[in-house]
């Protein structure tokens, strides 16, 4: 087990290596950079900019440039944001958590809905219930998420005024106060994220079921005088989850993607609004930071999912 | 599966035995199957009348698109303006028309660059075997575990002062939208690709067509290709709704498209801080978008069971 994480890991290190370099291209490809609003700024005289540019060592190639960072980032340095004026990797250490805390909820909740209802519908295949959850889960995943997200602000906070439309990280309230408003705030994007992911979700986990549930040891089981609940969630269950598992990790960068934009509907301070505040204030080391978080993490959900496969399957051995 | 060169349907049954009655077209038992679906059946009559409306649209309401009236601020639906005005008093219906025009056409475009890009690449990928397969598949999965929204959003905000020198502001930020779409979202369509050549290139026919000295091209071109194409144009079709929700998520953002190209996501972007007081202004684009993506993604899975006879359900 431990070496198969070991091979893993090295496996995963030359994907992230490609995926940095495309990114950090892209990046210094780019017009603009941080200076380039003091190009319009009388009071620096141009000698002074082209100085600093060269101080950072903006001039160089972008090979060098690219090794320079990446010897900077295995060191622990992840640059200066030219912005917010603090250390990259304490900007984002603030603001990853309350990503993976939305994104972790949200995610907990498609598969709490997914799971149930996919194997309910494939065990009952073109029963009207299956024909509901197909077509509801097609309205799911069409509907874009900003706007179910507009359209639960519209509803819930326009309309009811029940839940607060802005995320504040700085909530006033202690002890219980302080989780019933942290729910209260967060129940919206969980929901929006949660609803479109468990939409797509559903047709996997019916469409896994359905592939085990005609195979020849279900009927074995079955007439081995189990019952049908053990049936269903021990044998079909089991083996159906593995492709389910795959598909959800194959998820992994549109669930991101979809954190990027409830973050910026509902304003929480996430690294998905970070992300876009830096893009539009031309932060250039806190947009390699952040899309590299975004890259790592889902190389990191790739590894979680591998891991998965084991212990659902232990025809595969680790060795 | 739609065959390439069947040419007379009716011609040869009589002699083949084995061909009773079914004496129809590949294409024609296609569309029998695809009839069946009956909400596939719906969704192009609704996805026909988006698409109609937006391209006789402006002749049917000649309203300018930026006509500012501070009179006629962000009122809500009315004879005068069906759809309501924005908080300039624009009249939203004619934006829409024309916004329609450009999500619609971005998706379209985004989607041939994909699946050109992924029949190429899962073809080459497909034929040859080794490092080259390897290789591209490696590519593949990296480009899988891009994070794909930041990356579009990047590009599209750093070069799109670029385009719009070189093609203008309406056609530079979309060439740029759509390569960049088409771009990232290729590979799905490599792997089916892939996986269908890897099986097909075993079969007896091909085996038939190499014996007779077919080089590896027309094997690829003649034989092959035309025998994948059903599944590739239902992940075709998928690619049309996810490179629509792409584009107007990207405008959601306030990074794709300017404010003076009113696509569907921008007009929710413009809306979004006006909730209270003009919902209408946020309802009809979100409305649009929705219906066109979930009329497309049920028109895939018509076309799935029509052309896919292999993964038909029941």
């Amino acid at each position: 087990m431990g070496a198969y994480l070991l091979r893993r890991l090295l496996i995963a290190i030359p994907s992230l290596l490609g995926i940095s370099l495309i990114l950090f291209t892209v990046l210094a490809l780019a017009p603009g950079d941080p200076f380039s609003e003091m190009a319009t700024n009388p009071n620096v005289p141009p000698e002074v900019r082209e100085a600093l540019r060269a101080s950072f060592g903006l001039n160089d190639p972008i090979m060098v440039r690219y090794l320079r960072w990446l010897s900077n980032m295995v060191q622990g340095d992840w640059g200066f944001s030219f912005a917010s004026r603090i250390n990259v990797d304490q900007l984002i250490l603030q603001r990853v958590p309350t990503t993976l805390f939305v994104v972790g909820s949200s995610q907990i909740l498609a598969l709490c809905i997914a799971l149930p209802v996919g194997i309910y519908a494939a065990t009952r295949p073109y029963s009207i219930f299956d024909q509901v959850a197909n077509t509801l889960a097609f309205v799911g995943f069409s509907l874009p998420t900003f706007f179910t997200g507009l359209l639960l602000i519209l509803i819930f906070s326009v309309t009811l005024d029940w839940f607060p439309f802005v995320y504040r990280s700085d909530l006033a309230a202690t002890g219980w106060r302080w989780y019933w408003e942290m729910f209260r705030q967060a129940i919206m994007p969980i929901t929006v994220l949660g609803l479109f992911q468990a939409a797509s979700y559903t047709r996997y986990v019916r469409s896994a079921v359905l592939d085990v549930i005609r195979l020849d040891y279900v009927t074995t089981a079955r007439a081995k005088g189990l019952g049908e609940k053990t049936v269903t969630l021990r044998h079909i269950t089991r083996n159906a989850l593995i492709p389910v598992v795959t598909l959800v990790a194959l998820q992994m960068p549109a669930v991101f993607g979809g954190a990027i934009v409830t973050e910026q509907i509902f304003r929480i301070p996430g690294i998905g609004s970070l992300l876009i505040d830096a893009i539009l204030a031309n932060d250039t080391p806190v947009i390699m930071a952040v899309t590299f978080v975004f890259a790592c993490l889902v190389v990191l959900f790739n590894l979680i999912a591998d891991l998965l496969y084991g212990w659902l399957d232990p025809r595969i051995s680790f060795s | 599966m739609a065959g390439s060169t069947l040419a007379s349907p009716s011609a040869e049954p009589v002699s083949g035995p084995a061909q009773t009655s079914a004496a129809t077209s590949p294409a024609r038992e296609t569309w029998k199957r695809f009839r069946r679906h009956k909400l596939a059946m719906a969704s192009s009559f609704v996805l026909g009348t988006l698409i109609l409306g937006v391209l006789i649209g402006p002749w049917l309401w000649p309203v300018a698109i930026n006509e500012i009236d501070f009179s006629a601020q962000l009122q809500t639906p009315s004879w005068a303006h069906p759809f309501g005005t924005d908080d300039l008093g624009q009249d939203l219906l004619a934006r829409m028309i024309y916004g329609g025009r450009i999500s619609l056409a971005v998706g379209l475009a985004a989607m041939v660059v994909a699946t050109f890009f992924g029949i190429l690449i899962g073809a080459i990928a497909g034929m040859s075997r080794g490092y080259v397969d390897n290789f591209l598949m490696w590519v593949t999965d990296l480009f899988l575990s891009l994070p794909q929204l930041p990356l579009l959003l990047l590009v599209i905000y750093f070069f799109r002062e670029q385009l719009k020198a070189m093609f203008g502001v309406e056609g530079g930020v979309f060439i740029l939208i759509v390569i960049v779409i088409g771009g990232l979202k290729w590979m799905p369509v490599a792997r089916l690709v892939r996986a269908q050549f890897m099986s097909l290139r075993e079969k007896e026919f091909v085996e038939a067509a190499r014996a007779h000295g077919a080089t590896k091209f027309r094997q690829m071109i003649h034989h092959i290709l035309p025998n994948a194409v059903g599944p590739v144009i239902v992940a075709a079709t998928i690619e049309v709704s996810s490179a629509i929700i792409a584009e107007s998520t990207l405008s959601f953002l306030g990074l794709g498209f300017p404010p003076d190209i009113p696509t569907w996501g921008r007009l929710l972007f413009d809306a979004k801080d006006h909730l209270d007081s003009a919902p209408h202004w946020a309802l009809f684009p979100g409305a649009a978008i929705f219906l066109t993506v979930l009329s497309i993604n049920f028109i895939g899975d018509g076309l799935r069971d029509a052309l896919d006879p292999r993964l038909k359900r029941s």
